[in-house]
This record gives structure tokens, sequence and C-alpha cells, in this order.
């Protein structure tokens, strides 16, 4: 049954030829193994859960049927506040820890219907591009477990990878769903910014950060969205998605016009990943569509105002981190500063540390203007790049990641190497538009995924798009699950 | 550190190249007015919910030591 998409299991859950809570108990198992596996498995999971929900979900009617996603189950990225049970972010300053509220997208995916199988590895607060700066370990990718599986998403991705969840959620800064769906030949998608609250998700980039499913296909992956989009009063930056998110059908692609930016195509790419792009963009042809050049002359410029932008926000969103409230406070601090500063020593990982002081540094009282005005307007040239090539194409295609996923250990001495990870995902995440992951063929025998990017609020047709691309691929990604 | 720092620093200097003098700053990538709720007080999280997650707690509050005089 773990063969099943979570599409196929809630249909044969409704239907009764499949039982919710075999279902759960079979993912369960697989979950549980993995993490008592310890060194010899993938590391995935920071939590798993004892014991099926006591009884099947029912839906909202109140008629006896079954909710929606009738049962199926759903890992959840660690930092997801989960009422009660462990949220850490990752990190060794949330030991500890179980929030006193559930964020509002684990919220609704459990009305619609989901059970919470369990908690996710990820790179700690979410900055990372290998899942190797989690406090909890690295994770290993299923497809070869001397690499990445990349991040920070990174144990919800292998964790769908490896068949050890039907599917889960992710969050998305600079292509923290994307990147690791890619290294890991899943689908993975960030949607619209604004389009899922951000209640309840510890925060590292406030203007950046959005939940996304992480799924076997495209199908899965308007299925889950489908049940968290919409505003929530608890966070004012999200709004109402102006339509339902629909199950993609498409088959064909004629009409449709895509277009494909040198600047992230062209130079930087490896080889084997080009080649697979071509390819890819070859199938797209074949099923009617037209590929364009566009331009996206900021593109470059990108990943350096990312860098000052999400480092700043996170130097803000990291400073409740003190010892006072929760999690780790140092032992023997008998001053108030001194407490402070132990306990950040001792509670955050280099990344987490070098980010905060980029971003301290990048709002600092002299540099403000040089820095963090100057990556402002930046974003605001790249969000114009955007516009004007999508009055030529519906959508923008690209590689998501640069590479294949690469070895442990092999980028983690450079952290320049490890962004330049993020070097094709960070320009829609500035712009807040959607963009999808999708496998689209093997390079060495290692994924290699297709990002597809569209204008705000293009959900639907994106979907539609990823899912007649992904028909004619036929990626198998069954030997992940072996 | 400080060697890893200098090398991003001088990646995102790279933003220095352009010319960014008419471009208005985006702080928001979409725009929301009106995102406030009303005045009115709603109920909040239970104070001895909030105070089983301290390290330390005194009475109502929060323990911990004090500063330096």
């Amino acid at each position: 049954m773990i063969e099943l998409s979570a599409f196929d299991a809630a249909a044969a859950v409704r239907d009764g030829s499949l039982s919710s809570g075999e279902l759960f108990e079979a993912y369960r198992a697989r979950a549980a193994a993995d993490r008592a596996a310890g060194e010899d498995g993938l590391n995935c999971f920071t939590w798993v859960a004892d014991s099926a929900p006591d009884r099947a979900p029912a839906s909202a009617s109140g008629n006896g049927a079954p909710a929606a996603l009738s049962g199926v189950p759903l890992a959840v990225k660690d930092l997801f506040c989960t009422a009660g049970v462990p949220s850490q972010s990752g990190s060794r300053i949330l030991a500890g820890y179980e929030p006193p509220y559930t964020a509002t997208v684990v919220e609704r995916l459990t009305e619609a219907g989901t059970a919470l199988l369990g908690k996710t590895n990820q790179d700690e607060f979410a900055m990372g591009s290998s899942n190797e700066n989690s406090a909890f370990g690295a994770v290993l990718n299923p497809w070869d477990r001397t690499r990445v599986p990349g991040g920070s998403s990174g144990g919800s991705a292998a964790a769908v990878a490896a068949g050890l969840a039907p599917w889960a959620l992710g969050t998305d800064t600079g292509g923290s769903i994307r990147q690791p769906a890619s290294l890991c030949g899943i689908v993975g998608m960030k949607p619209t910014y604004g389009s899922v609250s951000r209640y309840g998700m510890i925060a590292f980039a406030s203007s950046l950060d959005q939940a996304g499913p992480l799924t076997r296909d495209v199908r899965d992956a308007a299925l889950l969205l489908r049940h968290m989009v919409g505003q929530d009063a608890c966070d004012a930056t999200s709004l109402e998605f102006p339509e339902e998110i629909a199950l993609p059908s498409a088959e064909r692609l004629d009409g449709v016009r895509v277009g494909v930016p040198e600047e992230l195509s062209g130079e930087g790419i490896e080889p084997g990943v080009s080649e697979a792009f071509q390819a890819t963009l070859a199938r797209a042809r074949e099923l009617g569509a037209e590929v364009h050049d566009v331009r996206l002359p900021h593109a470059p410029h990108a990943l350096s105002a990312y860098y000052v932008l999400a480092p700043a926000e996170a130097s803000s969103n990291l400073a409740r981190y003190d010892g006072v409230r929760y999690g780790l406070r140092a032992a023997d601090a008998d001053e108030l500063l001194d407490m402070y500063t132990r306990t950040r020593h001792d509670g955050f990982g280099a990344e987490v540390k070098r980010r905060i002081m980029l971003g301290t540094y990048a709002l600092s009282s002299g540099y403000y203007d040089a820095y963090y005005g100057r990556a402002q307007r930046v974003r605001t040239k790249i969000a114009e790049d955007f516009r004007a090539a999508f009055e030529t194409v519906d959508f923008i295609l690209t590689p998501t990641s640069p590479t294949v996923a690469f070895e442990l250990g092999e980028r983690t001495g450079d952290p320049l190497s490890m962004y330049l990870s993020d070097y094709c995902t960070v320009p829609m995440s500035l712009a807040g538009i959607p963009a999808i992951s999708i496998p689209c063929g093997l390079s060495e025998g290692l994924p290699v995924g297709l990002q597809i990017a569209g204008p705000a609020f293009s959900e639907n047709r994106l979907l539609d798009t990823a899912h007649a691309l992904e028909r004619a691929l036929s990626f198998d990604g069954s030997a992940a699950r072996a | 550190m400080a060697r890893e720092l200098s090398a991003v620093l001088d990646h995102i200097a790279k933003i220095g190249e352009l010319d960014l003098d008419d471009v208005p700053p985006t702080s928001h990538v979409v725009e929301l007015t009106g995102a406030l709720r009303p005045d009115e007080p709603r109920p909040c999280l239970p104070r001895e919910l909030v105070l089983a997650q301290a390290p330390a707690v005194s009475g109502e509050g929060f323990l911990v030591p004090s500063p330096q005089a």
C-alpha cells in the first residue's frame, strides 16, 4: 500500500478497500524503523507518532463520510508548531520545546483529514541547502547515501522519496522545498507568497518564507495545496487565494508559451543537468509548447540580494531566542547578559551564527543603505524582470538546481559554494511568484529537477503544465523506495 | 568565521555594481492593505500553558538572573 500515491490511498480509504488505520501503521512502522536505525537510516525524522490517531477523521459536513484527505498520513517539517509535539526547527536552542499551539496550515490539513505521522529533520532554522546544518545530524539521500538530500527541507524530501511518508510539508525561503525535491527526485512546490498562512511556522525570513507540499506526483501536490491555501486572521501577510486549487488533468501543452532565461540555464549549470533540461524542452515542444528565449537581466544579482535580505530578517526573527521563555537556557549563568550570550553561543549552530552576524551588519547604522536598502531595490528590479517576461510567455523554465546531489561534506567548508545551490530558485522567492520542481531525468544515476515558474496566482495553470510534462517524462522514482 | 564572512560580503557587494537610483525598494512583494483587525480584546494563551515551557518560573512570570548593576 505504500506504492499508492496520496490521492489513490485517500480514494481507497473512501471506497473501503483500505483502512486508514492500516495505512497509517504501514508508514508509521517504516518511519519508526528509520529512526531506530540511527546511523544506518536516512535520519529523516526527529519525531514519529507512537500510534495511529484514535478514529478516522470525519468530514466537516457531519454526514459520517470520511474527510477529504481520508486519514492519509502526513510528515511535517520540524519548524511547524505542533501542540504538545517537539518543534525545534532543527536547533539545539529549542531543545525540549513543545508548543502550546499548532500552526494554522497543520490544523487545516488535520481538519481536512490528514494524520500527523512525524516531524521531519531540516537545516537549523531553515538555513541551508544540504540538511547538514541540523542539530539532529545530517539526512542522507535515498538515491545515494553518500550524498545530501538537499535542504533545508531535506528530511521531508528524503522521507517522501524513500516511501517513508506518502507526502510531506516543507517550507521554501530561497529554494528549500524545490531544491531538495530536485535532488531527491520528487515534486516540490512553493506557492505565491501570501497564499499559505505562516502562523505557527518558526520564522526564518518573514517576507520570503512559504509553506508548500513535497509529494510523489503533481496531482498529490495540488491536492495538498488545495487544503493549505487561504487567508488567516493570525497572519497579516496572508490573503485569500482567488480561486480553488484544482486537480490537474492536462496532457498536452498546445498554445502554452514557455520562456528559458539564459541567465539561469546557461553557464554554471553542470553538463548532465543541462542535457536533461534540454531533453525536457524537446518534450515540451512535442507536447505543443512554444519555447522562447527570455531575459531576466537582474537574476545574476538575486543571490547577492537574497543573502542580504534573508539574513537581515533572520537576525530580527532569531532575536527572541534568549533562554528566557522556552528552549535552551545556558546553565550557571548568574547574570542576565551572560545568560543571553551563553545561551545563544551554545544553542545556535555555525551557519545560523554566520547569518545573524551578516544580517545584523547589513542593517546597522552606516551600512543600511549600502546593503539592505540596495538589496530591496534589486528585489524590485527582479520582480519587474519577471513581470516583463510574463508579457511574452506563460511560464519560465529552468533547471531547479545547477547540480545533482553533491557529496556529504563537499560544501560545508565553503559557505559561498553552498549558497550557489540556490542560484536558480532564489529569484522566484524574491519576486514572490509560484514555482514547482518536478523530476525530469537522471544524470549519472541521480535525479535532475525541472523548475517551472509562473506569475502570481497562476497555480492552477502551473500545476496543469507540470502535470502534462510529468506524464510525458514518465520519471520512475521507485529505485529510491527499495 | 571572519574569513568566511568576508568572502560572503565580497560576493554580496556585487549589488553595488547596479545603478538603482530611481528604483523604489520592495519590502512586501504583495500589496496588502487593511490587514489590521478591530481593536477588540480576545482570549489568548492561558498563563499556565505559556509558563509550562519556561526554564524557570517565579510566581506569575519568567525567572531570570539579574542584570549586572
